[in-house]
């Protein structure tokens, strides 16, 4: 397994690694030309993406809308071509011989991809057969990924009565047909309602545990949290930062414990509390409480409220949050997700 | 080999999904039967034909002509309403043969406007129209070549311009003149001398010549080889054009 480190050159050492991963890009860039009025402007969509996508894992491409993680997805699913970079999938060079990379990998595209007036069964066997399978096997293949898909019931009427759970499974049903070592899903649970949600996270785990390694973009934090391996944040067109969930909270550090007090204790509380060695940092709140940036939040609360009760000032309340994903990207982006 | 059948599977889904449609193919023979029962009866008088059967001879081939031109120009509107649901970024993810998806779609279109126009045909048998088989399947030809080209070039524009909007007036804009300079509903020997020298350089006017010429027993007419080899080079750079357009890049 290749463990990602924050310093570039031990990235670059990894190349004993390089055998397992699945996805590896170095430098890849992309800009389109758009007009606006008589101007002609240049946007960088993508300026330089390095990963290392290993083989089996579920790995989360996280960003706001706009930061490049769709263009990024496109070249690498063939649909665009890269302006500059390199890029090997499944071991084919993704410039040298994109029709290998296509046998290769499935992709799964954000808006759909079904047609109203045909069938699942009709769009799974059309799909096989695109990839050259012969009609038996064709038929065969479409049969089981209705069953593993739970669609047969549905599998002879007409995709524009499904609905969107539905229909997302169809998709993602249509992009492994052929088997595929890699899988490309473009915000594979935007739009969809809480328990299909769910039901879809489910089915991205089965895809790895088929021996898939599965490449999804979201917006969504609960999202790369629960069902990614690792992530990398992207933002304006660069990633960020790259790692496991766990481990990109662990480096932003600590914990935060927000206490709640009426303005005046809060101040005594704020003197009180300055000086303390576990104390990183001390922010007051405007609504009244203090936000206390510790290390380990289970060893100092106790501390906390010690200091408070000896003082003999009374608390309202007290709450220990770990950091999130959002903070991460707050932190490495200046700005949070939510609001972007 | 794989050309072949690629080209056949997009083939088949397309005839599959219009089929399954009866309501288009209703539409499809109701406005050119219009034509014949309701446009045609003026024309014998307006031709100084000295019968009925002498003017659907030189009405019949233009009316089919204008169908695989027609036809032809609009069929962009559905690649518009397949890019919108993505199925053509899932065919472009795929190895499938590009000029596949452009060929199986426009063979499809080619083999409905030839059941046109054979329903069409019959139909102006009724009304005492005559003529050769041999001569008939060449013509048929001649409207196979007008119908892929123009609907190549439909797909083509359609992936370029991507929206509805901008495809129906540029496709009203071409055909237009192009209908008029061809002499389909009359015939251009009624055109004053500056109007039959546009019409030269358009290269349906030859393919209308051509397809009366076969519809009047005269095989051996010029206008039948030049119109065939006018309309097979346009179709086949055509279909290079548009194929192109499915290779590249849409976004």
């Amino acid at each position: 397994m290749c463990v990602w480190s924050g310093d570039g050159d031990e990235m670059a050492d990894g190349g004993l690694e390089r055998g397992v991963h699945m996805i590896e890009t170095r430098g890849l860039r992309k800009s389109f030309r758009s007009r606006a009025g008589r101007e002609t402007k240049t946007v960088e969509a993508v300026r330089g993406v390095d990963l290392d996508v290993s083989a089996g894992e579920i790995f989360g491409f996280l960003g706001p809308n706009g930061a490049g993680k769709t263009t990024t997805l496109r070249m690498l699913a063939t649909l665009i071509e890269p302006d500059g970079g390199q890029a090997t999938i499944a071991g084919a060079d993704l410039l040298k011989d994109p029709g290998e990379v296509r046998r290769r990998i499935g992709y799964v595209a954000q808006g759909g991809s079904t047609w109203d007036e045909s069938t699942a069964r009709e769009e799974l066997v059309l799909q096989a057969r695109m990839y050259g399978i012969a009609k038996a096997e064709a038929q065969r293949r479409a049969a089981r990924a209705l069953e593993a898909f739970q669609l047969t019931e549905f599998a002879d009427r007409k995709c524009k009565t499904y609905s969107g759970g539905q229909r997302r499974r169809v998709e993602i049903a249509l992009g492994i047909i052929h088997e595929p070592k890699i899988v490309f899903l473009d915000e594979p649970t935007t739009g969809l309602d809480p328990q299909s949600r769910a039901h879809m996270w489910d089915e991205i785990r089965r895809l790895r545990t088929d021996g898939m390694t599965v490449f999804i973009t979201t917006h969504y934090l609960d999202e790369a949290d629960a069902l990614c391996d690792r992530i990398a944040i992207m933002d304006h067109g660069e990633v960020v930062a790259e790692g496991t969930p766990t481990d990109l909270k662990r480096e932003i550090s600590g914990d935060v414990v927000q206490v709640g007090l009426d303005p005046v204790a809060a101040g005594e509380v704020a003197k009180l509390l300055d000086g303390e060695e576990y104390v990183n940092r001390l922010e007051t709140l405007d609504e009244g409480g203090l936000r206390l940036f510790v290390d380990d939040g289970a060893t100092a609360i106790p501390r906390i409220l010690r200091r408070i009760d000896g003082a003999g000032l009374d608390l309202r309340s007290i709450e220990l949050h770990r950091p999130s994903l959002d903070d991460v990207f707050l932190t490495k982006t200046g700005r949070s997700l939510r609001e972007s | 080999m794989k050309l072949a059948r690629d080209t056949w599977l997009i083939f088949q889904r397309q005839l599959h999904l219009l089929l399954r449609n009866p309501v288009w193919v209703f539409v499809g023979v109701f406005q050119p039967v219009m034509y014949l029962l309701l446009f045609a009866p003026l024309l014998k008088p307006a031709l100084n034909a000295s019968t009925q059967a002498e003017a659907y001879k030189i009405f019949v081939p233009g009316l089919l002509v204008l169908l695989a031109i027609f036809g032809g120009l609009f069929q962009g509107f559905g690649l518009i309403a397949e890019l919108r649901a993505g199925v053509i970024e899932r065919s472009r993810v795929t190895p499938v043969s590009r000029l596949a998806l452009l060929l199986g779609r426009s063979l499809r279109d080619v083999v409905s406007l030839l059941a046109q126009a054979v329903i069409i045909t019959l139909l102006a048998l009724l009304f005492d129209l005559r003529v050769f088989i041999g001569d008939l399947l060449l013509a048929y030809l001649m409207l196979a070549l007008i119908a892929l080209m123009t609907s190549a070039v439909s797909y083509g524009v359609a992936l370029k311009v991507k929206s509805e909007d901008a495809l129906a007036p540029l496709m009203n804009t071409v055909a237009q003149p192009v209908l008029l300079l061809s002499g389909i509903l009359l015939p251009l020997a009624f055109a004053p001398g500056w109007l039959q020298g546009v019409a030269r350089w358009n290269p349906f006017s030859w393919a209308v010549d051509g397809t009366r010429a076969l519809f009047n027993g005269d095989i051996g007419n010029d206008r039948v080889w030049q119109g065939l080899a006018i309309i097979t080079v346009l179709a086949a750079a055509g279909v290079f054009w548009a194929a192109r357009q499915f290779a590249r890049s849409v976004r």
